[in-house]
């Protein structure tokens, strides 16, 4: 009867129950939504990072991620493929490349980019360039002057398809090395700093550019699931000669602003949680004093009548109960409703893509949803809303019945 | 065998700058199965007497004895037990519970006192038969007449057989013809349960079915009639 009595007293004043409920149902909805915003933007960013060329795994020769140079490559690869061939899931796909910092030039221009040899069957499996061309052909194995420039580098050198485009970039005996590539494809990329930044060529002309014979810069591998990455990267460094000469990397340490952006997002969901809570405890310790004040009367006779003061402030915590259920369960149902439905197109932020891109972002958000967030918007406006509930609460129970039922 | 022993009650209210005393040394016996009205006129303590005897209000000085407790040396939760299961209440107001039904507001006793559904259900609904109220089970107060409301308010007080039974002016609000049934009725209590019942009054009614009354006056008994003994 306790719930039954509660259900009906929170009804006695419909109109004020319905903007409580308004309140802890835009609060809870507010929670998950803009939780779930965050979430979709720290993902896409952890994408992005991983299909540009970063995998979920990397395997360097020790020093490379400190001074990224020719000289820094593995040698001998092939020892490697063995144990990658064992080590991996049956659906994981890796890739071999050489990756040095060069500078382009054609006839007006010249910036530094980074030069990218490719296996290119392989490399469409990993990143995100196999699908990326807008513009004339994918990297062909045989093809050995072909080069792929994004779409910001192709503008900037006002160039096209076809012409000529010279790199240059030191080789592993620490000369200049140089060579004319012509451009067979133009692609396009979720970010505009990485259609400036790289220039793909087939992995066997880089080698013989840079004067490379069999060797690479890295090794990158690209998982099922991301959740699966520690556990490789674990079987790896067991596996793997890493004692002395090579390091092996998950994505978490390849891309510390993403890790980093990460956190402070848990931290923002974290504050913004308590700053709609504060806003919505006023509102129900408002209601549920406005509510005790109203029945002040009966709450002497639920004494005079032999409940004891702690079933009093239980009575009234049963009230706010109800409340904090029934609007949790409409804000929860709303939230993974409106996420839902904006997650199938995702939301365009194309208008302020210049600025997204400083932050690594990109131009379409997709929302999503971690149950974790759910659990936590639920569990802070829960414990909170029925911590505030306690001041009314111990009011309703203090009243003396004499005093409580002399009121008219 | 006294149910209720009072001693050199007093009781003092402090009203801005003056002190009320409400109660100025009343000592009064009551045995079981009594059936007392307390009269006086408006301010002569026949309230603040009702509420010290059941333990809603602490005596300024002096003691009650009620059913062999000492209410002043019971806590806040120990003093609500008592209520609960020793005594019942019926206010001038009715004060029933409005979101309830009569027949919840009934077992409202019972479930605090832990009884299962079942039983609880089977005596509200008898007890309600008992004070003229078959088929009204479902109603809640607002759809009842005072007189009805008023009925409610005794089954609620005696569902839980208390020792005693509290009526503060229980026919104030009543016509005469209704406030004369609920008397026969609570009459009827008295004489097959044994309950006893102390009313305070102004109606001379009540005053008449009372088998002793008591007279107040300035917080004093100043006048008896009719001891039960």
């Amino acid at each position: 009867m306790f719930f039954q009595l509660a259900w009906r007293n929170i009804w006695r004043n419909p109109k004020r129950t319905l903007i409580l409920l308004t309140a802890i149902v835009i609060g809870v909805w507010s929670m998950i939504f803009l939780g779930a915003l965050m979430r979709g933007i720290s993902d896409q960013m952890v994408r992005n990072g991983i299909a540009n060329l970063t995998g979920h795994v990397q395997i360097h020769l020790r020093g490379y991620r400190n001074d990224p140079v020719v000289e820094n490559s593995i040698l001998q690869p092939g020892k490697l493929e063995e144990v990658l061939a064992g080590a991996l899931p049956k659906e994981a796909h890796w890739t071999e490349r050489v990756r040095v910092y060069a500078v382009a030039s054609n006839a007006r221009h010249s910036i530094g980019v980074t030069l990218v040899g490719i296996d290119s069957a392989r490399e469409a499996q990993v990143s995100f360039i196999g699908s990326a061309v807008t513009q004339g052909d994918y990297l062909q194995p045989g093809k050995g002057n072909g080069i792929l420039i994004g779409q910001s580098l192709a503008e900037k050198f006002k160039t096209e398809l076809g012409k000529k485009l010279v790199l240059m970039a030191l080789d592993s005996k620490g000369d200049n090395a140089s060579r004319a590539f012509r451009i067979s494809g133009i692609f396009r990329a979720e970010l505009e700093a990485i259609e400036k930044q790289f220039v793909f060529v087939n992995l066997d002309t880089a080698r013989q550019m840079l004067k490379l014979k069999g060797g690479i810069s890295e090794i990158s591998i690209l998982l099922p699931e991301k959740s699966a990455t520690e556990a490789v990267v674990q079987s790896l460094r067991k596996q793997l000669p890493v004692g002395d000469s090579l390091e092996v990397a998950s994505w978490l340490d390849l891309l510390p602003f993403v890790t980093a952006v990460m956190e402070l997002y848990d931290g923002f969901i974290f504050i913004w949680f308590l700053i709609i809570f504060i806003a919505m405890g006023f509102g129900i310790v408002n209601t549920i004093l406005m509510a005790v004040f109203e029945r002040v009367r009966e709450f002497g006779l639920l004494k005079a009548l032999g409940m004891k003061p702690v079933w009093i402030v239980r009575q009234v915590l049963t009230e706010s109960f109800l409340l904090l259920l029934v609007g949790q369960v409409l804000g929860c149902i709303f939230g993974l409703v409106s996420v839902a439905l904006l997650a199938r197109n995702g939301i365009d932020l194309s208008a302020f893509a210049e600025g997204l891109e400083y932050a690594g972002m990109s131009r379409m958000i997709f929302p999503v949803v971690l149950v974790k967030d759910v659990v936590m918007a639920n569990l802070v406006v829960f414990i909170l809303g029925v911590l505030v509930s306690l001041y009314p609460a111990v009011k309703a129970a203090r009243f003396t019945p004499v005093e409580a039922l002399a009121r008219t | 065998m006294n149910i209720v022993e009072c001693r050199g009650l007093k009781k003092t209210y402090r009203q801005g700058r003056v002190d009320v005393h409400a109660l100025d040394g009343v000592d009064l016996d009551v045995v079981r199965g009594d059936f007392m009205a307390l009269a006086g006129p408006s301010g002569s303590g026949k309230t603040t007497l009702l509420n010290l005897i059941g333990g809603l209000d602490h005596a300024s000085a002096g003691e009650v004895v009620l059913d062999g407790e000492k209410l002043n040396l019971l806590s806040q939760a120990q003093l609500a037990e008592l209520r609960l299961n020793r005594i019942g209440f019926v206010f001038q107001a009715y004060n029933l519970i409005p979101v309830l039904t009569a027949q919840e507001n009934v077992e409202f006793i019972l479930q605090l006192q832990n009884l299962p559904a079942r039983e609880r259900r089977e005596r509200a609904m008898a007890i309600l038969d008992d004070v003229g109220l078959e088929g009204l089970y479902g109603r809640r107060p607002a759809e009842l007449s005072g007189g009805q409301q008023q009925r409610v308010a005794v089954a609620r007080a005696i569902v839980s057989e208390p020792a005693i039974v509290l009526a503060d002016e229980p026919t104030a609000n009543l016509d005469s013809h209704t406030g004369q049934g609920l008397l026969e009725l609570m009459l009827e209590m008295n004489e097959k349960k044994e309950v006893t019942f102390i009313f305070s009054t102004h109606d001379k009614m009540v005053m008449d079915y009372a088998k002793r009354l008591v007279i107040l006056r300035d917080g004093r008994i100043a006048g008896e009639r009719g001891k039960t003994e």
